[in-house]
Protein backbone atom coordinates (compact mmCIF):
# COMPACT_ATOMS: atom_id res chain seq x y z
CA UNK A 1 0.00 0.00 0.00
CA UNK A 2 2.99 2.34 0.43
CA UNK A 3 2.87 3.33 -3.25
CA UNK A 4 -0.56 4.84 -2.61
CA UNK A 5 1.09 7.40 -0.35
CA UNK A 6 2.72 9.28 -3.19
CA UNK A 7 0.94 12.38 -4.41
CA UNK A 8 -2.54 13.73 -3.80
CA UNK A 9 -4.44 11.08 -5.73
CA UNK A 10 -1.92 8.27 -5.38
CA UNK A 11 -1.59 5.92 -8.33
CA UNK A 12 -4.36 4.98 -10.75
CA UNK A 13 -4.34 1.46 -9.33
CA UNK A 14 -5.71 2.70 -5.98
CA UNK A 15 -8.42 4.68 -7.76
CA UNK A 16 -9.35 1.63 -9.81
CA UNK A 17 -9.73 -0.34 -6.57
CA UNK A 18 -11.95 2.46 -5.24
CA UNK A 19 -14.13 2.19 -8.34
CA UNK A 20 -14.39 -1.61 -8.28
CA UNK A 21 -14.69 -2.23 -4.53
CA UNK A 22 -16.23 1.08 -3.41
CA UNK A 23 -18.20 3.03 -6.00
CA UNK A 24 -19.78 0.26 -8.10
CA UNK A 25 -20.93 -1.92 -5.14
CA UNK A 26 -22.84 1.07 -3.73
CA UNK A 27 -24.21 2.63 -6.91
CA UNK A 28 -25.52 -0.70 -8.15
CA UNK A 29 -28.00 -0.90 -5.26
CA UNK A 30 -29.05 2.74 -5.59
CA UNK A 31 -29.68 2.35 -9.32
CA UNK A 32 -31.54 -0.94 -8.79
CA UNK A 33 -33.68 0.88 -6.22
CA UNK A 34 -34.35 3.59 -8.80
CA UNK A 35 -35.17 1.01 -11.48
CA UNK A 36 -37.33 -1.46 -9.57
CA UNK A 37 -38.47 0.91 -6.83
CA UNK A 38 -42.12 0.85 -7.78
CA UNK A 39 -42.69 -2.86 -7.36
CA UNK A 40 -41.29 -3.68 -3.95
CA UNK A 41 -43.23 -3.66 -0.73
CA UNK A 42 -41.30 -1.77 1.93
CA UNK A 43 -42.40 -4.17 4.64
CA UNK A 44 -41.59 -7.38 2.71
CA UNK A 45 -39.88 -10.24 4.55
CA UNK A 46 -36.87 -10.14 2.22
CA UNK A 47 -36.21 -6.50 3.09
CA UNK A 48 -36.48 -7.26 6.82
CA UNK A 49 -33.74 -9.89 6.43
CA UNK A 50 -31.64 -7.61 4.23
CA UNK A 51 -31.88 -4.81 6.76
CA UNK A 52 -30.95 -7.14 9.63
CA UNK A 53 -27.88 -8.44 7.77
CA UNK A 54 -26.84 -4.90 6.77
CA UNK A 55 -27.18 -3.75 10.40
CA UNK A 56 -25.14 -6.73 11.64
CA UNK A 57 -22.40 -6.02 9.09
CA UNK A 58 -22.22 -2.44 10.31
CA UNK A 59 -22.04 -3.78 13.89
CA UNK A 60 -19.15 -5.99 12.78
CA UNK A 61 -17.32 -2.93 11.45
CA UNK A 62 -17.84 -1.09 14.74
CA UNK A 63 -16.53 -4.16 16.62
CA UNK A 64 -13.53 -4.47 14.30
CA UNK A 65 -12.43 -0.88 14.98
CA UNK A 66 -12.84 -1.44 18.74
CA UNK A 67 -11.22 -4.90 18.91
CA UNK A 68 -8.51 -4.49 16.26
CA UNK A 69 -8.02 -0.71 16.30
CA UNK A 70 -6.18 1.05 13.47
CA UNK A 71 -3.32 3.54 13.86
CA UNK A 72 -3.25 5.79 16.88
CA UNK A 73 -6.29 4.15 18.47
CA UNK A 74 -4.14 1.07 19.15
CA UNK A 75 -2.23 3.16 21.73
CA UNK A 76 -5.35 3.16 23.94
CA UNK A 77 -5.61 0.04 26.17
CA UNK A 78 -8.38 -2.44 25.26
CA UNK A 79 -10.26 -1.99 28.56
CA UNK A 80 -10.30 1.78 28.15
CA UNK A 81 -11.82 1.59 24.66
CA UNK A 82 -14.57 -0.73 25.91
CA UNK A 83 -15.12 1.42 29.02
CA UNK A 84 -15.45 4.53 26.81
CA UNK A 85 -18.17 2.80 24.78
CA UNK A 86 -19.97 1.87 28.01
CA UNK A 87 -19.78 5.48 29.30
CA UNK A 88 -21.00 6.74 25.91
CA UNK A 89 -23.91 4.31 26.05
CA UNK A 90 -24.81 5.54 29.54
CA UNK A 91 -24.72 9.12 28.20
CA UNK A 92 -26.90 8.12 25.25
CA UNK A 93 -29.50 6.59 27.57
CA UNK A 94 -29.31 9.40 30.18
CA UNK A 95 -29.89 12.04 27.48
CA UNK A 96 -32.97 10.20 26.22
CA UNK A 97 -31.21 8.81 23.16
CA UNK A 98 -29.14 11.73 21.95
CA UNK A 99 -26.50 10.47 19.49
CA UNK A 100 -24.45 13.57 20.12
CA UNK A 101 -24.46 13.16 23.93
CA UNK A 102 -23.41 9.51 23.54
CA UNK A 103 -20.47 10.40 21.32
CA UNK A 104 -19.33 13.27 23.56
CA UNK A 105 -19.51 11.16 26.77
CA UNK A 106 -17.58 8.30 25.15
CA UNK A 107 -14.90 10.66 23.85
CA UNK A 108 -14.51 12.45 27.19
CA UNK A 109 -14.16 9.10 28.99
CA UNK A 110 -11.48 7.89 26.57
CA UNK A 111 -9.46 11.11 26.52
CA UNK A 112 -9.69 11.52 30.31
CA UNK A 113 -8.68 7.89 30.87
CA UNK A 114 -5.73 8.11 28.51
CA UNK A 115 -4.61 11.42 29.99
CA UNK A 116 -4.82 9.97 33.49
CA UNK A 117 -2.78 6.92 32.46
CA UNK A 118 -0.15 9.29 31.04
CA UNK B 1 -34.52 27.55 11.29
CA UNK B 2 -38.09 27.22 9.94
CA UNK B 3 -38.96 26.51 6.33
CA UNK B 4 -41.37 28.90 4.57
CA UNK B 5 -45.06 27.87 4.53
CA UNK B 6 -46.13 25.57 1.68
CA UNK B 7 -47.89 28.37 -0.24
CA UNK B 8 -45.02 30.89 0.12
CA UNK B 9 -43.62 32.50 -3.10
CA UNK B 10 -40.22 31.34 -1.78
CA UNK B 11 -41.05 27.94 -3.26
CA UNK B 12 -41.79 29.30 -6.76
CA UNK B 13 -38.28 28.74 -8.08
CA UNK B 14 -36.26 25.54 -8.01
CA UNK B 15 -33.12 27.50 -7.23
CA UNK B 16 -34.55 28.93 -4.05
CA UNK B 17 -35.83 25.45 -3.08
CA UNK B 18 -32.26 24.20 -3.60
CA UNK B 19 -31.08 27.03 -1.35
CA UNK B 20 -33.57 26.12 1.38
CA UNK B 21 -32.42 22.50 1.14
CA UNK B 22 -28.79 23.50 1.53
CA UNK B 23 -29.59 25.78 4.47
CA UNK B 24 -31.49 22.96 6.16
CA UNK B 25 -28.21 21.19 6.96
CA UNK B 26 -27.92 23.76 9.77
CA UNK B 27 -31.26 22.59 11.19
CA UNK B 28 -30.25 19.09 12.16
CA UNK B 29 -27.95 17.63 14.78
CA UNK B 30 -27.25 14.77 12.36
CA UNK B 31 -25.03 17.17 10.38
CA UNK B 32 -22.79 17.36 13.44
CA UNK B 33 -22.81 13.58 13.81
CA UNK B 34 -21.98 13.23 10.11
CA UNK B 35 -19.15 15.74 10.47
CA UNK B 36 -17.74 13.75 13.40
CA UNK B 37 -18.10 10.48 11.46
CA UNK B 38 -16.25 11.85 8.43
CA UNK B 39 -13.51 13.36 10.61
CA UNK B 40 -13.01 9.77 11.75
CA UNK B 41 -13.12 8.41 8.19
CA UNK B 42 -10.53 10.98 7.06
CA UNK B 43 -8.28 10.00 9.98
CA UNK B 44 -8.82 6.28 9.26
CA UNK B 45 -7.88 6.81 5.60
CA UNK B 46 -4.71 8.58 6.69
CA UNK B 47 -3.69 5.92 9.20
CA UNK B 48 -4.40 3.17 6.63
CA UNK B 49 -2.04 4.92 4.14
CA UNK B 50 -4.53 6.11 1.54
CA UNK B 51 -4.01 9.46 -0.23
CA UNK B 52 -6.10 12.54 0.58
CA UNK B 53 -7.44 12.63 -2.98
CA UNK B 54 -8.50 8.99 -2.68
CA UNK B 55 -10.29 9.72 0.61
CA UNK B 56 -12.12 12.73 -0.89
CA UNK B 57 -13.08 10.81 -4.05
CA UNK B 58 -14.46 8.02 -1.85
CA UNK B 59 -16.58 10.51 0.11
CA UNK B 60 -17.98 12.12 -3.06
CA UNK B 61 -18.58 8.99 -5.15
CA UNK B 62 -19.24 6.23 -2.63
CA UNK B 63 -21.16 8.55 -0.28
CA UNK B 64 -21.90 5.93 2.35
CA UNK B 65 -19.95 6.12 5.60
CA UNK B 66 -20.19 2.45 6.58
CA UNK B 67 -19.12 1.33 3.10
CA UNK B 68 -16.14 3.67 3.21
CA UNK B 69 -15.07 2.33 6.59
CA UNK B 70 -15.45 -1.28 5.45
CA UNK B 71 -13.50 -0.50 2.29
CA UNK B 72 -10.67 1.24 4.14
CA UNK B 73 -10.43 -1.28 6.96
CA UNK B 74 -10.63 -4.41 4.78
CA UNK B 75 -8.11 -3.12 2.20
CA UNK B 76 -5.94 -1.68 4.99
CA UNK B 77 -5.82 -5.04 6.78
CA UNK B 78 -4.63 -6.81 3.64
CA UNK B 79 -7.82 -8.25 2.14
CA UNK B 80 -7.98 -8.72 -1.63
CA UNK B 81 -10.01 -6.38 -3.84
CA UNK B 82 -12.59 -9.16 -4.37
CA UNK B 83 -13.01 -9.71 -0.63
CA UNK B 84 -13.39 -5.97 -0.04
CA UNK B 85 -15.85 -5.65 -2.94
CA UNK B 86 -18.02 -8.48 -1.56
CA UNK B 87 -18.10 -6.99 1.95
CA UNK B 88 -18.94 -3.51 0.60
CA UNK B 89 -21.59 -4.86 -1.80
CA UNK B 90 -23.36 -6.67 1.02
CA UNK B 91 -23.16 -3.65 3.34
CA UNK B 92 -24.62 -1.46 0.58
CA UNK B 93 -27.75 -3.58 0.13
CA UNK B 94 -29.44 -1.40 2.75
CA UNK B 95 -29.30 1.50 0.25
CA UNK B 96 -31.79 -0.38 -1.93
CA UNK B 97 -34.75 -0.22 0.49
CA UNK B 98 -33.80 3.39 1.33
CA UNK B 99 -33.99 4.50 -2.31
CA UNK B 100 -37.18 2.50 -2.81
CA UNK B 101 -38.87 4.21 0.14
CA UNK B 102 -37.64 7.78 -0.59
CA UNK B 103 -38.65 8.04 -4.25
CA UNK B 104 -42.46 7.88 -3.81
CA UNK B 105 -42.19 11.03 -1.67
CA UNK B 106 -40.57 12.93 -4.56
CA UNK B 107 -42.47 11.77 -7.62
CA UNK B 108 -45.00 13.90 -9.47
CA UNK B 109 -46.85 12.74 -12.61
CA UNK B 110 -44.26 14.69 -14.67
CA UNK B 111 -41.20 13.17 -13.01
CA UNK B 112 -38.95 11.12 -15.28
CA UNK B 113 -36.61 8.49 -13.94
CA UNK B 114 -33.55 10.50 -15.01
CA UNK B 115 -34.65 13.40 -12.77
CA UNK B 116 -34.16 11.10 -9.80
CA UNK B 117 -30.64 9.81 -10.54
CA UNK B 118 -28.89 12.45 -8.42
CA UNK B 119 -31.38 11.89 -5.59
CA UNK B 120 -30.63 8.15 -5.73
CA UNK B 121 -26.90 8.89 -5.54
CA UNK B 122 -27.35 11.26 -2.59
CA UNK B 123 -29.50 8.76 -0.69
CA UNK B 124 -27.69 7.45 2.38
CA UNK B 125 -28.81 6.98 5.94
CA UNK B 126 -28.76 10.66 7.03
CA UNK B 127 -30.58 11.97 3.96
CA UNK B 128 -33.08 9.13 4.24
CA UNK B 129 -33.90 10.03 7.85
CA UNK B 130 -34.15 13.74 7.03
CA UNK B 131 -36.47 13.14 4.06
CA UNK B 132 -39.14 11.87 6.43
CA UNK B 133 -38.71 14.94 8.63
CA UNK B 134 -38.40 17.77 6.06
CA UNK B 135 -40.37 16.69 2.98
CA UNK B 136 -43.87 17.11 4.44
CA UNK B 137 -42.97 20.82 4.79
CA UNK B 138 -41.89 21.16 1.13
CA UNK B 139 -44.31 21.48 -1.84
CA UNK B 140 -44.19 18.27 -3.87
CA UNK B 141 -43.05 19.89 -7.14
CA UNK B 142 -40.01 21.45 -5.36
CA UNK B 143 -38.94 18.39 -3.38
CA UNK B 144 -36.33 17.14 -5.87
CA UNK B 145 -34.61 20.57 -5.89
CA UNK B 146 -34.82 20.71 -2.09
CA UNK B 147 -33.23 17.25 -1.71
CA UNK B 148 -30.52 18.17 -4.23
CA UNK B 149 -29.70 21.17 -2.02
CA UNK B 150 -29.80 19.21 1.22
CA UNK B 151 -27.73 16.36 -0.23
CA UNK B 152 -25.13 18.60 -1.84
CA UNK B 153 -24.83 20.56 1.41
CA UNK B 154 -24.20 17.34 3.34
CA UNK B 155 -21.62 16.18 0.76
CA UNK B 156 -19.76 19.51 1.13
CA UNK B 157 -19.79 19.20 4.93
CA UNK B 158 -18.43 15.66 4.67
CA UNK B 159 -15.72 16.54 2.10
CA UNK B 160 -14.55 19.25 4.51
CA UNK B 161 -14.63 16.83 7.45
CA UNK B 162 -12.73 14.16 5.47
CA UNK B 163 -9.96 16.65 4.64
CA UNK B 164 -9.82 18.04 8.19
CA UNK B 165 -9.75 14.54 9.75
CA UNK B 166 -7.04 13.44 7.32
CA UNK B 167 -4.95 16.50 8.13
CA UNK B 168 -5.49 16.20 11.88
CA UNK B 169 -4.48 12.54 11.95
CA UNK B 170 -1.24 13.50 10.23
CA UNK B 171 -0.40 16.37 12.56
CA UNK B 172 -1.94 15.73 15.95
CA UNK B 173 -0.61 14.17 19.10
CA UNK B 174 -1.36 10.48 19.47
CA UNK B 175 -4.05 11.19 22.08
CA UNK B 176 -6.12 13.41 19.79
CA UNK B 177 -5.56 11.21 16.77
CA UNK B 178 -6.94 8.31 18.84
CA UNK B 179 -9.89 10.47 19.91
CA UNK B 180 -10.76 11.23 16.27
CA UNK B 181 -10.52 7.56 15.27
CA UNK B 182 -12.83 6.73 18.20
CA UNK B 183 -15.53 9.03 16.74
CA UNK B 184 -16.38 6.47 14.06
CA UNK B 185 -17.45 3.52 16.22
CA UNK B 186 -19.25 5.79 18.72
CA UNK B 187 -21.16 7.76 16.07
CA UNK B 188 -22.18 4.63 14.15
CA UNK B 189 -23.14 2.69 17.26
CA UNK B 190 -25.49 5.35 18.60
CA UNK B 191 -26.93 6.42 15.26
CA UNK B 192 -27.67 2.78 14.34
CA UNK B 193 -29.26 2.24 17.73
CA UNK B 194 -31.31 5.40 17.26
CA UNK B 195 -32.49 4.28 13.80
CA UNK B 196 -33.48 0.80 15.00
CA UNK B 197 -37.22 0.68 14.63
CA UNK B 198 -37.80 -2.99 15.25
CA UNK B 199 -36.52 -5.61 17.66
CA UNK B 200 -34.76 -7.43 14.79
CA UNK B 201 -32.61 -4.31 14.19
CA UNK B 202 -31.51 -4.18 17.83
CA UNK B 203 -30.79 -7.94 17.94
CA UNK B 204 -28.80 -7.65 14.70
CA UNK B 205 -26.74 -4.79 16.14
CA UNK B 206 -25.94 -6.52 19.46
CA UNK B 207 -25.27 -9.96 17.95
CA UNK B 208 -23.20 -8.37 15.19
CA UNK B 209 -20.99 -6.70 17.81
CA UNK B 210 -20.61 -9.91 19.83
CA UNK B 211 -20.09 -12.35 16.94
CA UNK B 212 -17.39 -10.37 15.14
CA UNK B 213 -14.60 -11.24 17.63
CA UNK B 214 -15.51 -14.94 17.17
CA UNK B 215 -15.62 -14.68 13.38
CA UNK B 216 -12.28 -12.84 13.43
CA UNK B 217 -10.67 -16.01 14.81
CA UNK B 218 -11.41 -17.68 11.46
CA UNK B 219 -9.15 -15.12 9.79
CA UNK B 220 -11.00 -15.67 6.51
CA UNK B 221 -10.64 -12.18 5.04
CA UNK B 222 -14.44 -11.90 5.00
CA UNK B 223 -14.93 -12.17 8.78
CA UNK B 224 -17.31 -9.19 8.83
CA UNK B 225 -19.42 -10.82 6.16
CA UNK B 226 -19.62 -14.10 8.09
CA UNK B 227 -20.55 -12.52 11.41
CA UNK B 228 -22.96 -10.17 9.63
CA UNK B 229 -24.87 -12.87 7.75
CA UNK B 230 -25.04 -15.15 10.82
CA UNK B 231 -26.09 -12.39 13.24
CA UNK B 232 -28.52 -10.85 10.75
CA UNK B 233 -30.14 -14.19 9.98
CA UNK B 234 -30.57 -14.97 13.70
CA UNK B 235 -32.12 -11.52 14.17
CA UNK B 236 -34.47 -12.23 11.28
CA UNK B 237 -35.34 -15.56 12.96
CA UNK B 238 -36.23 -13.66 16.14
CA UNK B 239 -38.46 -11.37 14.06
CA UNK B 240 -40.24 -14.39 12.50
CA UNK B 241 -40.59 -16.13 15.83
CA UNK B 242 -42.20 -13.05 17.39
CA UNK B 243 -44.50 -12.62 14.40
CA UNK B 244 -45.79 -16.18 14.91
CA UNK B 245 -45.90 -16.15 18.69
Amino acid sequence: MSDILSGFLGDWHALLILLVAGVIPNQIWRMLGLWFGGGIDEGSELLVWVRAVATAILAGVIAEILVQPPGALASVPDWLRYAAVAVGFAGYLASRKSIFAGVVCGEIAMVAGKWWLG
Amino acid sequence: MALPPLDSPQWHSSLSAFGWGMRSIAATVLTLVLFATYLGIGALAHDSHFSLGWALAATAFVWAGPAQIILISTLGSGATVIQAAIAVTVSAIRLFPMVVSVLPMLRTPQTKRRHLILVAHLTAVTLWVECFRFLPQVPRERRIAFIHGLGCGLVLVCLTATAVGYGLAANLSQLFAAAILMLTPLAFLFSTLRNSRELSDVVALILGLLLFPLAAKLDSGVDILISGVVAGTIAYGVHRWRAHA
